[in-house]
């Protein structure tokens, strides 16, 4: 049984932010779309920045290197947004590219080196090494709930 | 939910409906202007609550629609004459029958002796047909028995020659079964009116491979030997001649047809009968031809309204880039664009009148509210119900019923005098209610009325002093007066009646008509009565406001909170405490809140004098002066809200996109005064000064 979960083979979109590469399941990413300037939300943490329009959808834009606690991102119009779908939830994520679609089995994904913990520790589902890359898989679920639960904190 | 609790819940909504159509036609029988096909229309809206109530082994509901189907019957008959008496108990049988549909709806039983002096009445009204009752009791509760017709022993009968009778082709479809009728209590009905001679017509019957259970493959060919005429004949067929085909002809024996000419009734009657189906129709059709209907699931036409804002937003973004670029106006694109913005206008007004329904369905509700509190106030009200037809949005009707219910109760209870009191001042001892709803420049107004003897102004300024609402000293308008009867806690009636409630009546009512996005004015003549002006919004998507510029972003100040906008004067505004002031709005000084303060948003003019007040006012009569840079203008604009993806922020109600495609927020302005006042709560002055009222 544990057999064929470790052979499952699951797929992550990686991305570049602060010239670090992460790794989310494909599943939970609805689209990609270039940053648009936001309409900034009142009394809300500096690593919201604020809201777009997503074809009629009012969507929160979430800066992800600022949500990680390493500084906000200088945005421009090279900068993407990854729209990340949580179940009910829509919001999108601020990072600097998009760079690849990667392959991995379960057993491949070694779990998170026992350091001491930061902000990034509390999101990270483990860690894929592929050709001298090495790709910080991102839990979307974890991120959402602790979004929301922090926004709510603020 | 199981196909069996979907077809229960069709059931019920079929009720609602035909217990509006059985209402609006006992109040036309009740202001004389019935017609037959108005009692038949009422009889047939029992007829088939009973039918569907059997189907599901309500007996209680079948119990009493069967007695109150006999009465209608009779009136249908003729045989009862309807007075105003008789009216009453029926309009009082109809109420009882939609608590009995509201009880198995809800699953909850009714009191074992609800409405048993309305069945006592009822049955004296039917007369003598007790016995009828009881045989009749409920066919639909009965198995399904197979009966034997007694065929052959009439088989000499018809031969008679010169024997009237009839010659029926009766051939259900499969809708006739889906609506749950039954051939055979149709045949054995028929059979009630003489002796029938009846032949299966089993010839369609497929092979049972091929069988399709939804679909009816008998037919009946019926020879009735009665003298009976043509109509009772077609009055068995009632319910099911939409769903049949239905041939019905003089039985034309072949030796009487060469040797008589036909009695004269006949040869009106024979040229009209190869073509009998279509006559049912002509005879329905003075009836309103009920129009085609589709159940559609909220959620696509919500699906539907959004997509298609988003579409209107699409185009002028669209039409915003390409001015940008230069194009002549005059080139085939703008012609295009402007083109499509026509088509998308119409698009726009036709999804959005599909959330809409006449106001019909709440005003419906009235007429038994005001028997019954007639009943208990011992006051003569005669209600008047006008612009029903008027369409609002589905939401607006749903929430609607609950504040106007109040309004007819206080209009009923503390508006009219009592009858004494009426003829008294020379008034008629019947009182006016007017309930009437009518469109007015893109909203919807709707105004409850009476004749009554109008506010009490004196009471009312007591009444407030005695409850703390005002001080002793307070010089107020009339308006003013007025409006306070929507403060909390405030209640006039002498006694707390069980009709119109605690004094927690016009302040819940004021709160969900702003709920919905509307106002409410009163307009009361001493002596005269009083008149309450609902405005409210067509739609709870779409809001009218005013869009402000706050240091460099967009907020939107729902119009409805707006009471004028006006430029300060730098001695007008004083400072007040630490870090407040006030400003000075005639003779009241108001709270002043800068916008850009309050929601952080940097690059704000510092000064409320280098911008625009906005004077809002809340619920609570709570008013607040808000700064802001500039006035951009008002537009409607469509709420959406980011609360599913986020989270309730402080201030903010809901966000809106505007025609750039940017978002745009719009400012809870209710939010924002109470939290204003929440700070300056202790302290006096703040307080008069935020009620408007202060010296």
């Amino acid at each position: 049984m544990s057999d064929t979960i470790d052979e499952m083979r699951l797929q992550f979109i990686t991305f570049l932010t602060g010239e670090q590469e992460y790794g989310a399941n494909i599943m939970t990413i609805r689209e990609i779309r270039g940053w648009t300037e936001t309409t900034p939300l009142p009394h809300s943490p500096d690593y919201v920045r604020g809201v777009i329009n997503l074809r009629g959808v009012v969507l929160p834009v979430v800066d992800l290197k600022a949500r990680l606690g390493r500084g906000l991102t200088a945005a421009n119009p090279k900068h993407v947004i990854i729209v990340v779908n949580m179940g009910a939830r829509t919001l999108g994520l601020l990072v600097d590219a998009v760079s690849d679609i990667l392959t991995a089995k379960a057993a491949e994904i070694q779990p998170t080196p026992d350091l001491a913990r930061d902000t990034q520790s509390d999101f990270v589902e483990g860690i894929v090494v592929l050709d001298q890359r090495m790709v910080t898989l991102l839990s979307m679920e974890k991120l959402a709930q602790s979004f929301a639960g922090a926004a709510e904190a603020a | 939910m199981d196909s069996m609790e979907v077809i229960r819940q069709g059931y019920f909504q079929e009720c609602e409906e035909l217990l509006l159509a059985m209402e609006e036609g006992l109040i036309a029988m009740e202001s004389g202007e019935a017609d037959a096909e108005t009692i038949n229309a009422v009889f047939r809206a029992v007829h088939s609550i009973k039918g569907g109530g059997g189907a599901f082994g309500l007996s209680h509901l079948v119990k009493f629609a069967h007695g109150f189907e006999t009465v209608l019957d009779h009136v249908r008959s003729g045989v009862l004459t309807p007075e105003a008496d008789s009216i009453k108990i029926l309009l009082r049988a109809g109420d009882v029958l939609a608590d009995h549909v509201n009880a198995a709806r809800s699953g909850r039983a009714l009191a074992a002796d609800h409405g048993d002096d309305t069945v006592a009445d009822l049955a004296a009204l039917a007369g003598g047909e007790a016995e009828e009752e009881e045989e009749g009791g409920d066919p639909f509760a009965s198995s399904f028995t197979p009966l034997r017709l007694d065929l052959d022993d009439d088989t000499s009968t018809p031969g008679t020659p010169g024997m009237p009778g009839w010659r029926i082709l009766f051939r259900p479809t499969g809708r006739l079964y889906a609506k749950a009728n039954e051939p055979f209590l149709i045949l054995r009905e028929l059979e009630s009116l003489g002796p029938c001679e009846v032949e299966a017509d089993l010839s369609a019957l497929p092979p049972l491979a091929d069988f399709d259970t939804d679909r009816s493959y008998l037919g009946w060919t019926i020879r009735l030997m009665a003298d009976v005429p043509r109509a009772a004949v077609e009055e068995v067929f009632e319910f099911v001649v939409d769903d049949c085909v239905l041939e019905i002809e003089l039985l034309a024996d072949p030796v009487a047809d060469i040797e008589l000419p036909l009695p004269a009734m006949a040869p009106q009657d024979a040229p009209e009968a190869p073509q009998t189906p279509e006559a049912p129709d002509k005879q329905a059709a003075p009836a309103e031809a009920p129009k085609q209907t589709i159940r559609v699931d909220l959620d696509k036409v919500d699906r539907l309204v959004n997509l298609v804002g988003e579409l209107v937003i699409t185009q002028a973004m669209l039409t915003q880039r390409v001015t940008e670029s230069g194009l002549a106006r005059t080139s085939l694109v703008s012609n295009g664009l402007a083109e499509l913005e026509h088509l998308l206008r119409d698009l726009q007004e036709g999804v959005m009148a599909i959330r809409t329904q006449p106001v019909k369905s709440v005003f419906q509700r009235m007429p038994r509210l005001v028997r019954e509190l007639s009943v208990q106030t011992e006051k003569q009200v005669h209600l008047v119900l006008e612009g029903e037809a008027t369409e609002v949005d589905k939401t607006v009707i749903e929430r609607l019923g609950e504040p106007l219910t109040h309004m007819i109760r206080n209009a009923v209870d503390h508006g009219l005098e009592a009858t004494a009191a009426r003829i008294a001042a020379g008034k008629p001892a019947e009182g006016t209610v007017k309930l009437s709803a009518e469109h007015r420049g893109g909203r919807i107004v709707i105004e409850v009325s009476d004749n009554g003897g109008g506010i009490n102004r004196a009471r009312v300024r007591e009444k407030a002093v005695e409850k703390g609402l005002i001080s002793a000293a307070a010089v107020l308008t009339d308006e003013e007066t007025d409006n306070l009867i929507f403060k909390p806690g405030f209640s006039t009636a002498s006694q707390v009646s069980n009709i119109s409630g605690r004094g927690v009546g016009m302040d819940v009512v004021r709160r969900s008509i702003q709920d919905l996005g509307g106002r409410i004015v009163i307009n009361s003549v001493p002596g005269q009565g009083s008149r309450f002006s609902l405005t409210l919004p067509l739609t709870l998507a779409v809001l009218d406001g005013m869009v402000v510029a706050v240091g460099g972003q967009t907020f939107v100040l729902p119009l409805t909170h707006i009471v004028e906008s006006l430029k300060p004067r730098e001695q007008d505004i004083r400072p007040f405490g630490r870090d407040r002031s006030l400003l000075k709005v005639r003779d009241a000084y108001v709270p002043l809140v800068k916008v850009g303060a309050l929601l952080g948003v940097p690059g704000s003019q510092p000064d409320a004098a280098g911008g625009v007040v906005i004077l809002v006012e809340s619920e609570g009569s709570g008013r607040l002066a808000l700064a802001v840079d500039q006035i951009l203008g008002q537009r409607q604009v469509v709420i959406k809200s980011f609360e599913a993806n986020y989270r309730n922020i402080d201030g903010i109600a809901a966000a809106t996109i505007l025609g750039d495609g940017r978002v745009a927020l719009i400012l809870d302005v209710d939010g924002i005064v109470s939290r204003c006042r929440a700070d300056a709560c202790h302290n006096e002055d703040i307080e008069l000064a935020a009620t408007g009222t202060g010296p």
